[in-house]
């Protein structure tokens, strides 16, 4: 995915509604999502929100500065391509006829996916990996036929460096 | 002690210290108005829902204290929209209760059900959907803490009925639990010697006073800066009376229709100080050509507000009143009066804009003369005592009325500014008065607004809030006309009113009210003077003013501010 992406790690109170607030937020502010995913956290009190936001329509710190504003967002982390780890998982259901099954499942060995679930000419993939490696394979498959694709959206946590953490921290909280 | 949910409401609002509330109440919410009978609040009956919130703003823009309307579920809670987007806009802490159908019922479609929590999220700085009753004084207490501080704004706290029923066991919070919420107050020691910094190398420093230094209360601060430095001041719509206007450092009103000295002013500046300002499209016109020349330092309690529009070179997070303390402070330090530099041809450059081009309009006395509105609202502000609260609906009405007042006094102007919300007179004048008792509260309104929330003079009626209005009765919605004129040759589309259909004197007395009418210059005074002695009953006077006068000066909208177009008997002005 392009720089022009950001990941942000949000971490709301786990109470009804603030994925609204937060989704409404970014829709009434005109800021593009590119993916979403919602988890609760190991404190059950708060939840973890990371989202791919498009930086070209709005500046990020915008983005941040107005996330910051409601009142059930606790922390954001902005995580820098480079500077976390991302993954993500796909089901993906592509044709898998006699002809060209071995070479589907050759592929899927090379990604290192997994074959969930096998019909008369098709197959379920699963596959875990960074985004770009989803896409690659997306890309690899789609000659053989894919029927159905989907994708949970990344999560992401920071990079863990020998050095003091690169995670870059938002602060100043708003009234 | 066991109370209902509605009892600990109500008690829960006591504890607050609210001393009045402006509701309706309906079906969902009929379990709370039984504790209000046995209540020390007072409770303003009103005739629409919308009402109810405007007063609640009315009352908090001249108090200070949030203001606190209660309304049933389904239609009445949509008709507060308004005055929640309004106050969301504007920054006014109100805090609205709204009932809400069963818990066990939501979802289910059932009578006056709607979503009201999904309906005002992007109106409200938060709100609340109760779903236990233990919950209540929890939930209140933040509700007012919220709506009161950083940033204000309005919030909304929805309550259904069942929960309304259910018992709890009392208790008042100690403290609030908001994690996330934690607004900043003092500004950054750094950012603030860099700010007295810049404004001791600025050799046109403007300072842009914006509604946000009457929310912190920053009124004296401000003059205290103003006059140790001797930087002009400019107050945006939001900040009229936040410094005097006969003050000779107070330059009146930019923007679109500000006067030329502000406007010109702010674009010729080397440095603007925007204190609790936002830039405002209606303040910067076009962006991109607003004060090219000008550093900027921006203070505000909010971040967001910091960079959005413009990116400051000084940027403050904090409240106003402490951050320009703080500046003060740091200017003292650094020598103070006596180290600012030589600033007197930038002064008297403004003086000569001031000179040159004042405010502009011509009341002719001859037989058959129209009157202008501008001629009444300086009789108005003549005729009134200095602290005055003056109150006003949107449109040309209101600009006349930033323009020819003469705002001295903190907290005397109130009006509906970002949203723009016609209709906001009537009902926030009647907030005002009854936060204000003592003041003598003049609602200038438009014939266009005023037809839309009138009726609750009414409620001014029955509840014995005196206030006063004049509408100014152009037949016509005056500023589409006027653009209709300007930018569209001169078609006028569906902008025609009539200026005796509905017969406003007749109007006004039917709802209890005095009804005045005045046609001709000669009429103004005696009927002001009139309207001034009572003070048993509201008062309305239609004045019957020239339909042709527009506003000016005026920026067209979206034009480079250099743009600006004085009365045309001015000429092409300075540039």
């Amino acid at each position: 995915m392009a720089a022009k992406h950001h990941t942000l790690s949000v971490l709301v109170e786990n109470k009804a509604g603030v994925l609204t607030r937060v989704a409404g937020l970014f829709a009434r502010r005109g800021f593009n999502i590119y993916s979403l995913a919602v988890a609760p956290t190991d404190d059950e009190r708060l939840s973890r929100i990371t989202v791919v936001v498009d930086v070209e329509s709005k500046p990020l710190e915008q983005v941040t500065k107005q996330l910051f504003k409601l009142i059930n967002v606790v922390k954001i982390d902005e995580l820098a391509p480079d500077e976390s780890v991302e993954r993500e998982l796909a089901l993906v259901t592509v044709r898998a006829e006699t002809g060209t099954r071995s070479q589907v499942i050759e592929l899927v060995q090379v990604f290192e996916g997994k074959i969930v679930d096998v019909g008369h000419d098709e197959v379920t993939v699963m596959l875990a990996g960074h985004p770009d490696t989803i896409d690659d394979f997306e890309d690899l498959m789609r000659p053989f036929g894919i029927d159905d694709v989907q994708r949970t959206g990344r999560v992401a946590l920071p990079k863990l460096e020998r050095q003091a953490p690169r995670l870059r921290s938002v602060s100043g909280k708003v009234g | 002690m066991k109370l209902t949910g509605a009892q600990a409401l109500i008690k829960s609002l006591e504890m607050e210290g609210t001393e009045v509330m402006f509701g309706l109440p309906g079906g969902a919410i009929l379990p709370v108005y039984d504790p209000i009978i046995d209540s020390s609040i007072r409770h303003v009956l009103v005739r629409h829902e919308q009402g109810a919130g405007h007063m609640a703003e009315g009352y908090a823009h001249v108090t200070g204290r949030p203001g606190v309307a209660m309304v049933t579920s389904g239609p009445a809670a949509t008709n507060i929209v308004t005055p929640l987007c309004d106050a969301y806009m504007d920054s006014i802490p109100i805090v609205v209760i709204t009932g809400q159908v069963a818990y066990s019922a939501i979802g289910s479609d059932a009578f006056q059900e709607c979503d009201t929590t999904g309906i005002t999220m992007p109106v409200t700085k938060h709100n609340w959907l109760v779903s236990d009753p233990q919950d209540i004084p929890q939930i209140v207490r933040e509700a007012f803490h919220v709506a009161t501080t950083g940033r204000p704004g309005p919030v909304l706290v929805d309550v259904p009925k069942d929960i309304s029923n259910q018992t709890m066991d009392w208790y008042w919070p100690e403290s609030v639990d908001l994690p996330g919420y934690k607004p900043t107050s003092l500004g950054e020691p750094e950012m603030i010697r860099q700010a007295a910094r810049l404004i001791g190398e600025s050799r046109r420093p403007v300072i842009y006073a914006g509604g946000g230094i009457l929310k912190a209360h920053a009124a004296e601060t401000l003059r205290s800066l103003a006059e140790m430095t001797g930087i002009p001041v400019v107050t945006t719509l939001m900040a009229r009376g936040a410094f005097p206007d006969s003050h000779e450092l107070c330059l009146g009103m930019p923007g679109m229709h500000g006067n030329y000295t502000a406007v010109t002013a702010m674009q010729k500046a080397d440095l603007l100080i925007a204190l609790g300002s936002r830039f405002d499209d209606r303040v910067t016109g076009k962006v991109s050509a607003f004060a090219p020349d000008a550093k900027i330092i921006h203070v505000d309690v909010d971040p967001a507000e910091l960079g959005k529009v413009r990116r400051p070179d000084v940027p403050i997070v904090g409240d106003c009143r402490a951050v320009i303390e703080e500046l003060v402070a740091a200017i003292e330090a650094m020598g103070g009066a006596d180290a600012q530099p030589d600033r007197s041809q930038w002064l008297a450059q403004v003086r000569a804009w001031q000179q040159d081009f004042p405010l502009h309009y011509e009341q002719s006395f001859d037989e058959g003369s129209a009157l202008k509105p501008q001629y009444v609202l300086e009789q108005l502000r003549d005729s009134t005592p200095d602290d005055t609260i003056v109150v006003s609906g949107v449109g040309q009405h209101q600009m006349w009325t930033s323009q020819h007042w003469r705002f001295d006094h903190p907290y005397t102007w109130v009006n509906s500014g970002g949203l723009g919300t016609m209709g906001f007179a009537v009902p926030a004048a009647i907030g005002a008065k009854v936060g204000r008792p003592d003041r003598m509260v003049w609602a200038v309104d438009g014939d266009g607004c005023f037809q839309m929330t009138a009726q609750e003079l009414v409620t001014a009626t029955a509840e014995r809030i005196p206030v006063k209005v004049a509408i100014l009765n152009n037949a016509y919605l005056g500023m589409v006309r006027q653009w209709q004129e300007l930018f569209y040759e001169e078609r006028y589309s569906e902008v025609y009113l009539s200026p005796d259909l509905p017969d406003y004197k007749m109007w006004a007395e039917a709802m209890g009210c005095v009804g005045l009418r005045v046609e001709h210059p000669e009429e103004v005074q005696p009927a002001i003077d009139k309207a001034n002695e009572i003070d048993d009953r509201p008062v309305v006077i239609d004045f019957r003013t020239d339909s042709t006068e527009k506003v000016y000066p005026m920026v067209p909208a979206g034009g480079p501010n250099d743009a600006i177009i004085l009365d045309p008997s001015q000429g092409e002005g300075g540039r």
